[in-house]
């Protein structure tokens, strides 16, 4: 009964891709670590130092607080605004990036390729550049969060654009709408509420972006990190990491329950 | 009125949509096009409002060519026709008024309706509207809170709202049920007979197209193979063109698992 006649079984897949791809992955790390110079030896050298350091970094410097208060709140008005321009940018080039709304391949390919650059480049590197044009502070900071910020923005919101229900889309059309109104019409309300998550979603991002900004002289927590682990005051830079750390939890919950809220 | 001058369309792969079609259509006609799948009935009803473009002819509509018309002309000939959809076309997320509303941008400037300020009187409109389809009390409900009949009769509703001259209603009742399909479909009647709008369906049912049309138009391969009253389009006739009868509600369980059998292939 359970006997299969062995000319019917289908010969098995052969393994050797599985072991050939395991070998592959091995040799990409070894060589990574090789190039790198990054040895076993060294980490154990260097592990007791990591102790010394969280020594002194505990317990923190809770005098400290009051310093940074105002370079925190600083950094989250950073955020705010960097979002709120990427925001407005990102809207007309979610548009004219979504297949669905501009016909032509001739326009939304660019414009994707525009947004992709946009993408590829590290916001830090993009607040040196705004720094050397601008000068130090929180302006060239808020530009960097903004072109950011648009680029992840209009991205996740052309894929919305491309994927709302297209039935409204005709009949705004058979209603004799023009564009705006077709597109106030038809597309806003499908897709505000992804909008308005991905702009949260992008606030979450740009605090966590704007704490760091400040290595780069464009304002904000940013520059107390500098300032403190250059002249090697742990306990103050375990206060800022506590207090960053706890900002930016704050703000992820409250973002994250919002959006939970909108879709 | 509605007039097809010689009217041709080919899809870009070759197939013929519209077939030579000249056709008039008198003011406060009901006109039913009946017709298997793939006859081009869904091409001939959208060529009316240019949903779909036609590659050779003109269409005009009271002596006006849509066929030519561009820009704001042709966006003035859209709204003057109000058009019924299959799956309803409402925006899910907007309420119901907002929906009906729609209905009236092409009467405003842009901005005024983007912002959303529509005047009181298109407000009473809508309201009006919904009324006359008996769903006034749903104005403020989100719309995919709807059942699939309600919603249906929200899309009539914005057609009303928009005083069309024109009704074009592209198989309104194929997904719904036998009940809310009489609903919808004495609706489409009584507003074709109270406000003498012209009405243009689509049906498959043939049954149904007895029951209201006041005029009948068979298609099959693009070409018109049946006009003429109700009392002409007896079933030997139908059987006689089709070479079967066309089908009647009653078969629509046989029918949607046929459909479903070729959408497969």
């Amino acid at each position: 009964m359970n006997q299969v006649n062995e000319q019917k079984i289908p010969k098995a897949p052969s393994k050797l891709k599985h072991y050939f791809t395991f070998i592959l992955i091995l040799l990409l790390l070894w060589g990574s670590a090789y190039q790198t110079d990054s040895t076993f030896s060294e980490l154990i050298e260097g592990f007791p130092n990591m102790f010394s350091v969280l020594d002194q970094m505990i317990p923190p410097n809770w005098a400290y607080f009051d310093n940074i208060i105002e370079a925190m709140l600083d950094t989250i008005r950073m955020a705010v605004l960097g979002t709120t321009i990427g925001a407005i940018i990102a809207i007309p080039f979610a548009i004219f990036s979504a297949s669905n709304m501009i016909k032509s391949t001739w326009v939304y390919y660019p414009v994707r390729f525009l947004l992709n650059l946009v993408r590829t480049i590290p916001e830090l590197l993009l607040a040196a550049i705004f720094v050397a044009i601008f000068g130090l502070g929180p302006l060239p900071g808020i530009f960097a969060l903004g072109i950011f910020s648009t680029g992840i923005i209009a991205k996740l919101t052309y894929e919305a654009i491309e994927g709302i229900d297209k039935g409204p889309l005709e009949s705004m059309t058979a209603v004799g709408a023009n564009k705006i109104q077709w597109i106030m019409f038809s597309v806003v309300p499908q897709v505000a509420a992804y909008y308005v998550s991905y702009v949260l979603y992008s606030f979450e991002i740009n605090v966590r972006a704007a704490a760091i900004l400040g290595l780069v002289g464009a304002g904000g927590i940013g520059e107390y990190y500098d300032r403190t682990l250059g002249f090697l005051e742990y306990d103050k830079v375990s206060t800022i990491i506590i207090f960053t750390l706890l900002v930016v939890l704050i703000i992820d919950y409250i973002s994250t329950k919002l959006r939970e809220n909108l879709l | 009125m509605i007039e097809f001058k010689n009217v041709s369309k080919v899809y870009p792969n070759g197939t013929q949509g519209l077939k030579n079609i000249n056709i008039k259509i008198e003011k406060g006609e009901f006109v039913v096009i009946v017709g298997l799948s793939g006859a081009g009935k869904s091409t001939f009803l959208r060529s009316i409002n240019r949903l779909h473009e036609i590659t050779s002819g003109e269409i005009t509509i009271d002596g006006k060519s849509i066929t030519k018309a561009k820009g704001k002309d042709l966006r003035i000939a859209r709204r003057n026709i109000g058009m019924i959809f299959q799956n309803f076309n409402l925006v899910k997320r907007s309420t119901v008024i907002r929906n009906v509303l729609s209905g009236r941008v092409g009467y405003h400037s842009t901005l005024r309706t983007v912002l959303g300020l529509f005047p009181k009187e298109d407000v009473n409109l809508a309201l009006n509207a919904l009324d006359r389809v008996n769903i006034v009390e749903k104005a403020y409900t989100r719309s995919d809170q709807l059942s699939g009949g309600q919603q249906q009769r929200v899309s009539i509703a914005r057609a009303l709202a928009q005083e069309a001259k024109i009704i074009l209603a592209d198989e309104p009742v194929a997904s719904l049920d036998p009940l809310t399909t009489k609903q919808v479909m004495d609706d489409l009647q009584k507003i074709n007979q109270d406000l003498g709008i012209t009405t243009v369906v689509n049906l498959h049912f043939i049954d149904i197209a007895r029951q209201y049309a006041t005029r009948i138009i068979g298609l099959q391969a693009g070409e018109v193979v049946f006009d003429g009253p109700v009392e002409e389009a007896t079933d030997e006739r139908f059987s006689e063109i089709y070479g079967r009868p066309l089908e009647t509600r009653e078969e629509d369980e046989v029918e949607v698992g046929e459909s479903a059998n070729e959408s497969s292939k």
